[in-house]
């Protein structure tokens, strides 16, 4: 190892890349199930993991005025049974938003050009973006009084900040990654089984595969992608409260960035592909992490961006994407 | 390979039916607000450049069927190449109308470079690519700043000059009648395109892309022109509007909204109409930087102003006026207000 790298920097950064590449793993499935099913690049999916992180901002908010937690100790104390409240609760708001959409926006547009249903995936999108805006205005005490709607909000830490490697490690890992990995870990392990070994799940996988055989097959299709867009947006929903309690900030456009991340770790992995999203998204996350720490954070992005068009053009079918790729 | 003899027959007029009268208007607008002062003609000169930037838009969207995600990035690189060759503290000042000249060719290049590897990807993943373009450049722009004065934005730049004379005093009139004027000429131009061989071929690759290629049609070169062209107009309309306000702005001007806003322009009008867009950037741009700041006034002027919270200034409705015109329009009416096929003739 070159001693201009420091392995105690580098095994932090590799920390910080693991377990923000599970989150955008979680956003990505989203991507990947909608794109297995009907082909449609869902615009909005990012912006809806940012409306699940402002409800968990707003649920955080009301229990403390409700006096069920103390915001003196925030960050100290850890809030177990809330944290597993929100990610249920988010998780299903979000689902039930995602499959609305759907509802309204998407299934007009079946039948029409994939193009069409982009655009009005993006004008989603920017609906979204605006009822963030809008939401980030409430006259609450944890989005500021209301005054800054669009100003960045900070998100409490639900649980305990203290370093588990003892005080005097550089490397800090504390209870919020470990808390990533304990609800990422069986919500993708629970999607293999149910894709795997459910009705539903085999419906799934053969709309995927192909959409006028599965219809013939006795495959009700409008019921497999009401499913679709219900589990990833649960998943996606689940996502936003673990991502605002590890970065502890939470602001109404962070679902673009957060939705591009995701979305090039879909293509990454392969699009179309579970376990393809799932390594994708750890790839994406620690390439940010490497190149906020050696490039200059400043480049981040135009480091993730240049990779979404490399693998695009040198390589659609991502990484673990091949002919006979298992779709959702 | 010939021409066809159906559009030998018939030269199509410079311009169609539905344009003269638009222009028409546009040119009566300044003296009908002789007489009464609407202040509309200021704002209006942004509506030219959105225009601009639609028709260019346009050609790739409309004419040749590739949804275009990032032609923000192009009037962010006109912009900087207006501001680069022309501002005093660079070295070259070559002045406006070089200036433009240049803007107008770097633009067209950089649409090429981002076509050559990127033309036979699908549809979809097209669109991304050229929106990870746009997010792209606002990073360089930003990031690079020996050569682009970064977050600060090049300034001041210089105004418009005839034959060495200067410009006819600094009015809004001025600017209006000159933007008019490239407008026209654009269209004309662009209009001329529709009606040749690469107007054809678009089409055809639009249609079937299969098919063309069976007519002995390359795709791949066609969809580059249009990729040219849309960049180009594009990097125009965006030299216009960092002369007109005199500055290139910050990088982050250039960002996602702003394609959309473009986007908006082509789909509302109508999607493969030259009048469509001109209508369809006076609807967006009207809306966006005439109706929203009016009724942002009317409210201060009502006593309003004083609480004025997040749900009383109208600009906090543009996301969702875009994204409402995008879906809607997907949903009742994706051919536009000006569709296509009911334009000509």
């Amino acid at each position: 190892m070159p001693d201009w790298i420091d392995s105690d920097v580098l095994i932090q950064q590799l920390l910080l890349g693991l377990s923000n590449g599970m989150i955008i793993a979680l956003i990505a499935l989203g991507y990947t199930m909608v794109y297995g099913i009907i082909e449609l690049i869902n615009f909005a999916h990012g912006d809806l993991f940012m409306l699940g992180s402002f409800l968990a901002l707003t649920l955080v908010g009301a229990a403390m005025n409700c006096g069920l937690i103390d915001p003196a100790l925030m960050g100290e104390t850890s809030h177990w049974w809330l944290l597993g409240t929100l990610v249920l609760v988010c998780g299903i708001f979000c689902g039930g938003v995602n499959l609305a959409i759907d509802h309204l926006a998407y299934k007009p547009l079946r039948r029409a050009s994939k193009l069409s249903q982009l655009v009005a995936a993006i004008g989603v999108s920017f609906i979204i973006v605006n009822i963030g805006l809008f939401w980030g205005g409430l006259p609450m005490e944890v989005f500021g009084g209301g005054g800054a709607a669009a100003a960045p909000k900070d998100f409490p830490s639900l649980v305990s900040d203290a370093n588990l490697l003892g005080e005097e490690s550089f490397v800090v890992l504390t209870w919020n990654d470990i808390v990533i990995f304990a609800v990422t870990i069986p919500l993708m392990i629970a999607l293999t089984l149910f894709v795997k070994f459910t009705k539903l799940g085999m419906a799934m996988r053969a709309t995927a595969q192909n959409v006028t055989a599965a219809r013939l097959m006795g495959v009700d299709v409008n019921k497999v992608i009401a499913a679709t867009f219900a589990i990833g947006g649960f998943l996606g929903g689940a996502a936003s409260v673990l991502y605002a309690n590890y970065n502890s900030t939470v602001s109404f456009q962070m679902g673009f960035r957060a939705g591009m991340d995701a979305f090039t770790a879909a293509v990454l992995g392969g699009i179309g592909s579970l376990p393809g999203a799932m390594l994708g998204g750890l790839l994406i996350g620690m390439v940010r992490a490497m190149s906020d720490q050696f490039v200059g954070t400043e480049w981040t992005n135009v480091v993730v961006f240049s990779l979404l068009v490399l693998i695009l053009i040198f390589r659609p079918t991502g990484l673990l994407g091949l002919k006979q790729r298992e779709k959702v | 390979m010939t021409t066809s003899p159906v559009s030998q027959t018939r030269a199509a007029p410079l311009l169609s039916r539905g344009q003269c009268i638009l222009f028409g208007c546009l040119l009566a607008l300044p003296f009908f607000e002789m007489l009464f002062d609407l202040g509309l003609s200021a704002p209006t000169r942004f509506v030219f450049v959105f225009a601009i930037v639609g028709i260019g838009l346009n050609v790739v969207v409309g004419f040749t069927g590739l949804l275009h995600l990032g032609i923000a990035a192009f009037m962010a690189i006109g912009a900087y190449t207006f501001g680069i060759l022309t501002c005093t503290i660079y070295p070259f000042q070559i002045g406006f109308w070089p200036g433009l000249l240049a803007a107008l060719l770097f633009g067209a290049a950089a649409g090429a470079f981002l076509g050559a590897p990127t033309l036979r990807l699908r549809g979809d993943y097209l669109a991304i690519v050229t929106l990870g373009f746009g997010e792209i450049v606002q990073d360089l722009l930003k990031n690079l700043e020996p050569i682009t004065k970064g977050t600060q934005g090049i300034n001041p730049l210089p105004t418009p000059w005839f034959f060495g004379a200067p410009f006819v005093s600094d009015t809004p009139k001025s600017w209006y009648f000159l933007f008019l004027g490239i407008l026209l000429l654009c269209t004309v131009l662009v209009r001329n395109l529709e009606h040749s061989r690469i107007g054809r071929q678009w089409f055809a690759v639009r249609e079937d892309e299969l098919a063309a290629r069976c007519m002995a049609i390359r795709p791949d070169r066609v969809k580059l022109v249009a990729l040219a062209v849309g960049g180009g107009l594009a990097a125009l309309g965006g030299a216009m509007l960092a002369s007109l306000i005199s500055s290139t702005g910050e990088p982050g001007n250039y960002d996602f909204q702003i394609s959309i806003l473009a986007l908006c322009i082509v789909i509302v009008g109508g999607i493969g109409s030259m009048t469509g867009v001109i209508v369809g950037a006076i609807v967006m741009v009207g809306m966006n930087s005439i109706l929203l700041p009016l009724i942002g006034l009317k409210l201060q002027q009502a006593g309003i102003g004083t609480t004025m919270s997040v749900y009383l200034a109208p600009d906090n409705y543009k996301y969702m006026l875009f994204g409402l015109t995008l879906v809607l329009m997907m949903r009742f009416r994706p051919k536009g207000i000006v569709a296509a096929e009911a334009e000509e003739r």
